[in-house]
């Protein structure tokens, strides 16, 4: 332990780079702003994943022990800094047409960031907690950041009130853990609560232990948004500025995924039994209502709310595994599910009639016609979203599954792939809106080319990733082989 | 580095074409891809010289998969055999676009043609260059795919829409086969990798595997149901129907799929394969029944045929078969000399028929041609050229490759070996009649145009006969260039094609009499007089033959009713047996009790998912704080209780 901050590099960058960049933006000229601390913010981000890249893999614990930065947290951050970088970018061209161009929008995404990056370092309930914290402010504000839009305001009062009831809940399992077993460093707390020896099997878990952990997963599944702490989603999510739902439905899912992994693998491990069952349910809950309830919506935001939904649904499988299978599956899954997810959203920025953004699903209509490549794009991602062989979501899907047949949880396997039936039927019938219908309107030509290149690039990605899929395969086995020891 | 660009070339033209044609404009997408493949094919002129009696090497591209034993990369294997194939391809697929320059000239969408050309070559030199069994099925499953785009080109006609599917669904069926045989291989060896399934084949030989109840020789099943794949892509007999009907695809595609290259996709792999094959004596046996009778079966149809595309079709299909049983005899080396000899001249005669319908304004039939020699030289002298090499002239190519294959078969201890040779015999003098047929009832006779259209004949612009030209030149001079592949020792191939311990067929075919070289030369001018007496000294005799042999002549003529027999048995077979299942069991069965009733449960279970969210926060709260009393409640009585 002792002083060494070494580890903690990646986020001391962020923080400086945040504060420096506070300054830039108040001292730059008004009209310029936003831009320059969105390009620096940009950049930051990519010096921060540099960063993590060539930093060193080993666990190393940091901070008097509270944070620890290992492979599995360097393959997550530079997820979440990917993601980050993408929406800030994707924001400009929305924010500038909306007249809400400010430069705050890009530091709350970077502050937000950086609580997310302590998110998946940390290594006890108090680091946790702060991290959550510090990642969840910042989205309140971005979620009513168009705030003289009733419907923007309304979503982040929303967030805010029900993410404050989450993290009461969070805080009290958390405590009720601490009243058990008298640390909260996730590296005692296994042996705290009997650890197996050599002579002996694990200790079974104090009940209030089990009942403290069941309010952790509540509290993270709020953030994941996973059944039934779902309620916020589709509400925030189509209240929110895009781009903001956008950094919602990857970023902010992604770490608190790499969270819930963490403690459910780390400190409790070896009583996958006993959390199990309640990852299974949650998942269920999760599939299920992400695959129904999208079916009912009109409005493409509010769709992609409960098609996120489930894919929560379908990496909680992979986390039901207990496994190390199982952990790279979910790694695998949440990767594609970023790149997927932020490649959809900015087909859905593309979508303008006449200055304004669009986005009810007959909208779509016409697409095909007018805008060929787009509609292409989107149609990509639909398929992969549904889990058509051979686009990147179908991979995602394979691993879950695999995981959790080897662990022994066929059925949930087997629900699994009923449900995802059921999705498909409304990711395909967006492919039917957009190359079936007659167009109303026509579209805006005019385009921001970072949203077109981001488009282009993340449905390419998922188009041929089955060409080359061994990097992030591998990446994903490593990290995977860091948490499982 | 020499080798992945050669091979990616062709792709990069494809895309540019393909993705960027309205930007460039038609004449860009012919620069673009001619450019890139006269790259491809320089460099695969220096591949073929620099890789000649050099043992294999892999160049590896990329990662791919690897689960569990199962490992498949991206990798291009480079040996004299895929050296020899890159070169066939490239370098026909050179000419055969520059020739497209012109032929196209007229068409509305050049840079699609191009770019499904380019796009095809990518995929053939994929297929020639894998090194191991996932990558040639993706290569061979890429030139399907651009076989049909290219056949159905103009998909506006109703026929070439057909053909195309037809195409796809034979070869589907082949594939069939060739999928199994993969699996199979992998069952066995563990491994799709050339270079270990090579080194465990001998090892491999004499072992059994039960199937059906049955054991059967384990190399035999897997040789065998790799060769059904190859029959669908090489149209061999059974599998033979879509080639003439492919026929409805532009003329430079015929020339560069479906006599060039693609079809020679199956005798590649048969040669490729060849470790596993020498010890598969049966599978080999198989492979010259079906080659022998397959050269003779499309010769007899041939003879009748009155389309002159159809008539190079159907000797494309004839000698493919005699490649096909110079492999099975286990003379590979033969095969593919054979292969690469053919390559040139039916290129050479398809572009020259090209040539010709061009001339006579899109006019296919021989019967309303005839008398036009004088009116285009150059394309009658590149035509007479062509078909001295394919029936085996002294001194052009194919003389070299038919009297090798022939002596080879003569020479083979294989169980059919003096059948295919006799039968090989025979289709010689039958090509020989077809060919000279052709030549005759197009070049000569009395014009059986009609006035307008006899008064557009034209030569071709050069952009079209300096290709001919230059697949002349290789119709003459291949076969010479070429006879060091015949080499006994197999310096040549280094390897790359495997002969038994027991097979010195190579050898042996030297040593054959006199009278078994001759054959050949002796079935050639038998042919080719006979055509002459038929065609010009008395033009009223074939319809007396004809008539005098109406049951044999309609048997022919009606391609021995392959296409009758399979629409009754498999496709309106296949057909009652879908609407019996369509109607009483999908409608009435399955969909009344199934998806109807699903889906309207469905829609309902939506409508209820959606009502839940109210807008209230209080709700949201309060589901929330249910929630977690559910799961601590679940835990309590479950997992605990």
């Amino acid at each position: 332990m002792g002083f060494d901050l070494t580890p903690v590099l990646p986020e001391l960058f962020l923080l400086v780079a945040g504060l420096v960049l506070l300054v830039v933006g108040v001292l730059t000229r008004e009209g310029e702003a936003a831009r320059v601390v969105a390009t620096l913010s940009v950049l930051a981000l990519v010096i921060g994943s540099i960063i993590i890249a060539a930093s060193d893999k080993s666990p190393q614990l940091a901070l008097g022990g509270h944070y620890v930065a290992d492979g599995f947290s360097a393959f997550l951050k530079i997820l979440l800094f990917v993601g980050a970088a993408l929406a800030i970018l994707l924001a400009q061209g929305f924010l500038h047409d909306r007249r809400i161009a400010r430069f705050e929008y890009s530091l709350l995404v970077l502050f937000s960031t950086l609580g997310m990056s302590m998110m998946v370092s940390a290594n006890s309930f108090l680091a946790l907690y702060m991290g959550l914290e510090l990642s969840a402010l910042p989205l309140y504000v971005l979620a009513a950041f168009d705030r003289d839009n009733l419907r923007s305001t309304e979503a982040g009062l929303k967030y805010f009130v029900l993410g404050a009831l989450a993290s009461g809940m969070l805080l009290y399992g958390c405590s009720l853990v601490y009243g058990f077993a008298g640390t909260l460093s996730f590296d005692v707390l296994a042996d705290a609560f009997g650890a197996a020896t050599a002579e002996r099997p694990p200790a079974l878990l104090p009940l209030g232990a089990v009942v403290g952990l069941v309010f952790i997963i509540a509290g993270l599944a709020f953030k994941l948004a996973a059944v039934p702490f779902h309620m916020w989603t589709p509400d925030v999510y189509e209240g929110s500025p895009t781009p903001v739902t956008a950094f919602l439905a990857t970023a902010s899912k992604v770490a608190a995924a790499g969270l819930a992994v963490r403690v459910l693998m780390h400190p409790f491990g070896e009583w996958t039994a006993q959390w199990q069952q309640v990852v299974v349910l949650i998942s269920i809950a999760s599939m299920l209502l992400g695959a129904f309830a999208a079916i009912g919506q009109a409005n493409i935001k509010r769709l992609m709310a409960y098609s996120g939904i489930g894919h929560i649904g379908y990496a909680l499988v992979g986390v039901a595994a207990g496994s190390e299978r199982g952990v790279y599956a979910v790694l695998v899954y949440l990767a594609i599910y970023l790149v997927m997810t932020l490649g959809t959203f900015g087909c859905i920025l593309l979508m303008r009639r006449q200055g304004q953004y669009v986005e009810q699903i007959s909208d779509l209509a016409g697409l095909s016609r007018q805008r060929p490549m787009a509609a292409a794009a989107l149609g990509v991602f639909m398929f992969s979203q549904a889990g058509i062989p051979p686009l990147a979501g179908f991979f995602g899907k394979l691993l879950v599954f695999l995981a959790a047949v080897e662990a022994g949880l066929t059925w949930l396997a087997v629900l699994g792939v009923l449900s995802s039936c059921v999705a498909a039927f409304y990711y395909l019938r967006i492919v039917k809106v957009m190359y079936f219908d007659e167009a109303a309107e026509p579209f805006d030509t005019a385009v921001h080319p970072a949203v077109t290149g981001i488009t282009a690039i993340t449905a390419l990605a998922t188009l041929f990733f089955i060409v080359w899929p061994g990097p992030l395969l591998r990446a994903a086995g490593a990290a995977a082989a860091a948490l499982v020891r | 580095m020499l080798h992945t660009v050669l091979v990616f070339a062709p792709l990069v033209g494809a895309i540019v074409a393909g993705l960027f044609g309205r930007a460039i404009g038609d004449r860009g997408a012919q620069i673009v891809t001619c450019g890139l493949m006269v790259l491809s094919a320089l460099l695969a002129t220096v591949g073929l010289f620099a890789n000649v009696g050099e043992p294999a090497r892999t160049v590896p591209l990329l990662e791919w998969i690897y689960v569990g034993s199962f490992q498949a990369d991206w990798a291009l294997r480079v040996d004299p055999l895929s050296s020899v194939m890159m070169f066939v391809v490239s370098f026909c697929s050179c000419w055969i676009h520059i020739y497209s320059v012109g032929y196209m000239a007229h068409d509305k969408s050049i840079p699609r043609f191009m770019a499904y050309l380019s796009l095809f070559t990518f995929f053939m030199l994929m297929l020639v260059t894998s090194d191991n069994l996932l990558q040639l099925f993706f290569g061979w499953e890429g030139v399907g795919l651009a076989s049909y785009l290219l056949i159905g080109f103009w998909y506006t006609r109703p026929s070439a829409c057909a053909a195309a599917i037809k195409a796809f669904i034979v070869n589907r069926v082949g594939d069939f086969g060739f999928v199994l045989g993969i699996a199979g291989v992998f069952l066995v060896f563990d491994t799709i990798q050339y270079d270990t399934i090579f080194r465990g084949a001998a090892g491999m030989a004499n072992s059994t595997i039960v199937l059906f109840g049955t054991s059967w020789d384990t190399l035999d099943v897997l040789a065998f149901l790799l060769f059904i794949g190859a029959m669908g892509k090489s149209a061999q007999l059974g599998l033979h129907t879509w080639l003439p009907d492919a026929m409805e695809g532009p003329t430079p595609v015929s020339a560069l799929i479906h006599a060039a290259t693609m079809v020679t996709a199956g005798v590649f792999l048969v040669a490729r394969m060849s470790p596993l094959f020498e010890y598969a004596p049966d599978a080999l046996a198989f492979v010259t029944f079906i080659g022998a009778s397959t050269a003779l079966f499309a010769a007899t149809i041939g003879l009748t045929q009155f389309d002159i595309k159809r008539v190079i079709a159907y000797s494309t299909c004839s000698q493919l078969g005699y490649m096909f049983f110079a492999c099975g005899v286990g003379a590979y080396a033969a095969g593919i000399f054979h292969l690469y000899t053919h390559a040139f001249f039916k290129a050479l005669l398809f572009l020259g028929a090209g040539s010709v319908i061009h001339a006579m304004s899109d006019e296919q039939d021989m019967r309303r041609m005839g008398g036009i020699w004088r009116l285009v030289p150059v394309t009658y002298a590149m035509m007479w050229i062509g078909t001295l090499a394919l029936i085996g002239f002294p001194g052009f190519a194919g003389f070299f490759s038919k009297d090798a294959v022939l002596e080879a078969a003569w020479a083979s201890h294989n169980a059919f070996a003096h059948y295919a040779f006799w039968l090989g015999v025979t289709a010689a003098v039958l090509t020989a009649f077809y060919s000279g047929r052709l030549i005759w009832m197009t070049f000569h006779g009395e014009p059986r145009a009609d006035h307008e259209t006899m008064h557009h004949v034209h030569e071709s612009p050069p952009v079209m006969t300096i290709p001919l030209g230059v697949l002349a030149v290789g119709a003459i001079f291949a076969g010479w260039l070429g006879l060091g592949m015949l080499d006994a020792e197999g310096q040549f191939w280094a390897g790359s094609i495997f002969t038994g311990p027991d097979n010195h067929v190579m050898h042996d075919m030297h040593e054959v009499p006199f009278w078994v070289k001759a054959a050949p030369f002796v079935a050639m001018a038998l042919g080719l007089g006979l055509s002459y007496v038929f065609y010009i000294l008395a033009p009223d005799l074939p319809a007396r033959v004809a008539s005098a042999f109406r049951p044999l002549h309609s048997l022919f003529y009606n391609k021995w009713y392959f296409d009758e027999l399979y629409d009754l048995v498999f496709v309106r077979g296949a057909k009652a047996l879908g609407v019996a299942f369509w109607r009483g069991g999908d409608q009435g069965v399955i969909d009344r009790f199934g998806p109807d009733g699903v889906a309207l449960s469905t829609l309902a279970a939506a409508r209820r998912a959606v009502r839940i969210q109210t807008g209230y926060v209080y709700h949201y709260a309060f589901a929330m704080l249910i929630g977690v009393a559910a799961l601590v409640t679940w835990y309590l009585v479950f997992v605990r209780g």
